[in-house]
């Protein structure tokens, strides 16, 4: 068990930080919290600085325009990002985390050549089509259909929950392709341009105002077959891989940002005399042992990670149980600070408390995460 | 940055638990609740296999390891639940002679706590108390009566805390009726000093608090093995229950305690920092008490018999969790920490 950093990575975490240091006091001021076009074009502008510094898919591999770096620099990177205050990944969150990884894993060449560069340069925002109106956790129902004609498939159905689909110029699409079969084994994995005739997108808006997330509806959209990623009907396995990206470690640096607003919370707390209240001054202790924990939980998955292939394994369902959890904790914890100040909407403590509503639901509900752990972690049976 | 047991450590640990199955199995253990005297022979064969010498340089007869590979063998002995005073042999081995090779069993016991209660005193040759450097400002929150043992020692020695000696049969105590089975426990009512120990307290209890907490790491992990066993082999409505998913959650829970204790626990023996070791002792206590509270509930009935182990996980989990930092000490420190 080896907990310091090598000289190479603290060599690497001190460019870094020279670097966020030069580049971070230059930004513009973020746009507010409901614009997704205006976040969109201040999340791409970021990307593009990364790109440009040589930063950009930092754990990607070389060959599909990564810098190859270790799922620890990795780590360093997020820490340190998160540290200085750098803009979040945003609105590139899909391509960059999952879409991507997913495209280096199982594209082919043509396929990784075309939509990899744009995505690491800050050109394309990539959205999910996963979950339908009937299908959300049992995401194997999903009904929109492609049906083959010449070399394209013609996809016609709903989808819904779609991250970013506002903003978005592509879309990692689960389709049935095959209607017949056992329903795991005849779904295909599509890349769409959002721009296709025929794709509809109907903004939903959040409990917390925004925009966030959309309807997608598909009429008759023509994909070329060249869009298919993996075989066809071999789909389900694709999208096993996109899942364990998107819970692996989509979440790693906002942990980092969870132990920062903790240290905000008690400053507060003590300047407006709630830090005499035990039971508030005791939850703030105890979510330090938390946070401080997920950290090293963190450090422990990508331990593994570095040596087991690069596909983060189930430790990323242990961990999204707790975190999800601690960060609704967190902004409770918040709101008592405030006290009725957290009835102001606009306090960046409310917004994030809202939208931490979403983390027990988003990416595999905490129910979900539950059996993933008891049926694949522990091996208990199967059942309803 | 490699947070993976290395091939050492996990060869200590295999060791470790297969020395366990085979000294101290389930047979030994219920023994041990009918008849809870230290097995001395036992004892003897944990010291010559370096068990309490761990960490002594090797030019001192030890084996020169570390923290780390310490919290490794405590964990195991959690999972046995295996008894005795191990973390008061293990943190004295270079302090008080016999301790390392097993010849001689000497007990810790914290002046501050009220009532001041002393581990196995039928078995102990040698009582060792510390007093002060605990909670925030140093001294705890007082021995009880005040002319207690923890009391008089306080004014001497101020808040750094000091630690002395005395023999076993120098101590006057009271009954006490334990509430684990395999660990008696004694009031200690007046305490003569045979000798001051240079010891350094600080350290002693931090590292007293990490060792108690790889033993409720070990007991967390071993009630979610428990519940999961029990879950795939018991029927009703003729599946095994664990097909059930309120089964299947709270066994999933109990993983993810357990892994989080062990983060924290693991980390905390690279770092040997203060607020990393208050951290992984309220998550270890956390993990063990409430994961052998599921296990119970996933036992059914059967969980509530005397026959069925939970109990004594539990009942062990409530000790350690009251000793070396509650959860009310260890949140205060950690909120205090966060303004630092
Ligand atoms: C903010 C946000 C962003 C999202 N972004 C995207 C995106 O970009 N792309 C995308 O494809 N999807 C996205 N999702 C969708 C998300 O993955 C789903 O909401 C989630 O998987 C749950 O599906 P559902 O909403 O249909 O709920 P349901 O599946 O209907 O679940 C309702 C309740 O039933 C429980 N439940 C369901 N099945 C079981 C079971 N077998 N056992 C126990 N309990 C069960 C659930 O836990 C939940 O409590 C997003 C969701 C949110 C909230």
């Amino acid at each position: 068990m080896d907990l310091t950093y090598s000289p190479e990575e603290e060599d690497f975490r001190a460019r870094l930080r020279t670097w966020l240091g030069e580049v971070l006091p230059g930004l513009p001021p973020k746009p507010a919290a409901r614009d997704w076009p205006g976040r969109r074009a201040y999340d791409t502008a970021w990307q593009r600085m990364l790109f440009d510094a040589g930063y950009a898919g930092l754990h990607w591999p070389r060959d599909a325009g990564g810098q190859g770096a270790t799922p620890t620099q990795h780590l360093i990177f997020l820490e340190e990002t998160e540290r200085a205050g750098a803009p979040y990944v945003g609105a590139n969150f899909v391509g960059l985390l999952h879409a991507g990884p997913t495209l280096a894993a199982e594209g082919s060449p043509g396929q990784r050549a075309r939509w990899l560069p744009p995505i690491l340069r800050g050109d394309d925002v990539w959205c999910q089509g996963f979950s339908e109106p009937d299908a959300g956790s049992d995401l194997a129902a999903l009904r929109t259909r492609a049906v083959r004609d010449g070399d394209s498939y013609v996809v016609s159905g709903a989808k819904i929950w779609t991250s970013h689909a506002e903003v978005a110029d592509w879309c990692e699409l689960l389709v049935r392709t095959d209607p017949d079969v056992p329903r795991h084994r005849g779904i295909s994995w599509l890349a769409m341009p959002m721009d296709a005739p025929g794709v509809t997108v109907r903004p939903l808006r959040t409990l917390a105002g925004s925009t966030e997330f959309a309807e997608v509806f598909l009429d008759e959209v023509r994909i070329p077959v060249g869009n298919r990623v993996g075989a066809e009907n071999d789909g389900w396995r694709v999208t096993m891989v996109t899942l364990s990206f998107e819970r692996g470690t989509a979440f790693v640096g906002e942990v980092v940002a969870c132990r920062r607003v903790l240290g905000a919370l008690a400053r507060a707390a003590r300047a407006n005399g709630r830090w005499d209240d035990d039971v508030l001054r005791r939850t703030l202790g105890r979510l330090n042992a938390e946070f401080a924990a997920l950290w090293r939980l963190t450090q422990w998955n990508v331990s593994e990670a570095q040596h087991g292939g690069g596909v983060p394994g189930t430790g990323g369902s242990v961990f999204k149980l707790r975190y999800s959890h601690a960060r609704q904790e967190l902004y409770d914890a918040a709101a008592e600070v405030l006290g009725a100040g957290a009835l102001d909407a606009d306090h960046e403590w409310v917004a994030d408390r809202l939208s931490s509503l979403s983390y027990t639901i988003a990416a595999g509900t905490s129910q979900i995460q539950k059996n993933i752990v008891a049926e694949r972690v522990l091996g208990l049976p199967k059942g309803r | 940055m490699d947070f993976r047991l290395t091939e050492e450590q996990r060869a200590l640990r295999d060791g470790t638990r297969e020395l366990l199955a085979k000294r101290f199995g389930r047979e030994r253990l219920r023994a041990a609740v009918d008849a809870p005297g230290l097995d001395r022979a036992l004892w003897r064969e944990l010291g010559g296999a370096g068990f309490f010498a761990l960490r002594l340089p090797e030019r001192a007869g030890g084996v020169g390891l570390g923290l780390p590979e310490a919290v490794l063998v405590l964990e195991e002995a959690g999972r046995a639940l295996l008894p005795g005073p191990l973390v008061a042999c293990q943190l004295l081995a270079g302090a008080v002679d016999g301790v390392a090779a097993g010849e001689r069993i000497v007990a810790l016991c914290e002046a501050e706590r009220d009532p001041v209660l002393w581990e196995h005193p039928g078995d102990c040759d040698e009582l060792i108390l510390v007093e002060g450097g605990a909670g925030r400002g140093g001294a705890g929150p007082g021995g009880g009566s005040g002319d207690g043992p923890g009391g008089a020692l306080r004014g001497a020695q101020g808040r750094t805390g000091g630690a002395c000696r005395s023999a076993a049969d120098r101590i006057a105590r009271a009954p006490f009726t334990s509430l684990d089975p395999l660990t008696p426990l004694a009031r200690v009512t007046d305490l003569r000093r045979t000798a001051p120990l240079a010891l350094d307290v600080p350290r002693l209890r931090r590292e007293a608090a990490l060792l108690t907490a790889a033993q409720q790491l070990g007991s967390a992990v071993r009630t979610v093995e428990m519940a999961v066993g029990h879950a795939r082999e018991r029927e009703q409505f003729g599946v095994p229950i664990g097909t059930f998913q309120a089964i299947k959650h709270l066994c999933a829970q109990m993983l993810v305690r357990a892994e989080i204790a062990r983060s924290a626990v693991y980390a905390a023996a690279v770092t040997e920092r203060a607020d990393e070791v208050t951290a992984a002792k309220l998550l270890a206590d956390e993990a063990a008490v409430r994961n052998a509270r599921d296990c119970l509930q996933v036992h059914g009935g059967m969980g509530f018999t005397w026959d069925v182990d939970v109990h004594l996980h539990l009942k062990r989990a409530w000790l350690r969790a009251e000793r070396w930092g509650s959860a009310r000490e260890a949140e205060e420190l950690l909120a205090d920490g966060l303004l630092a």
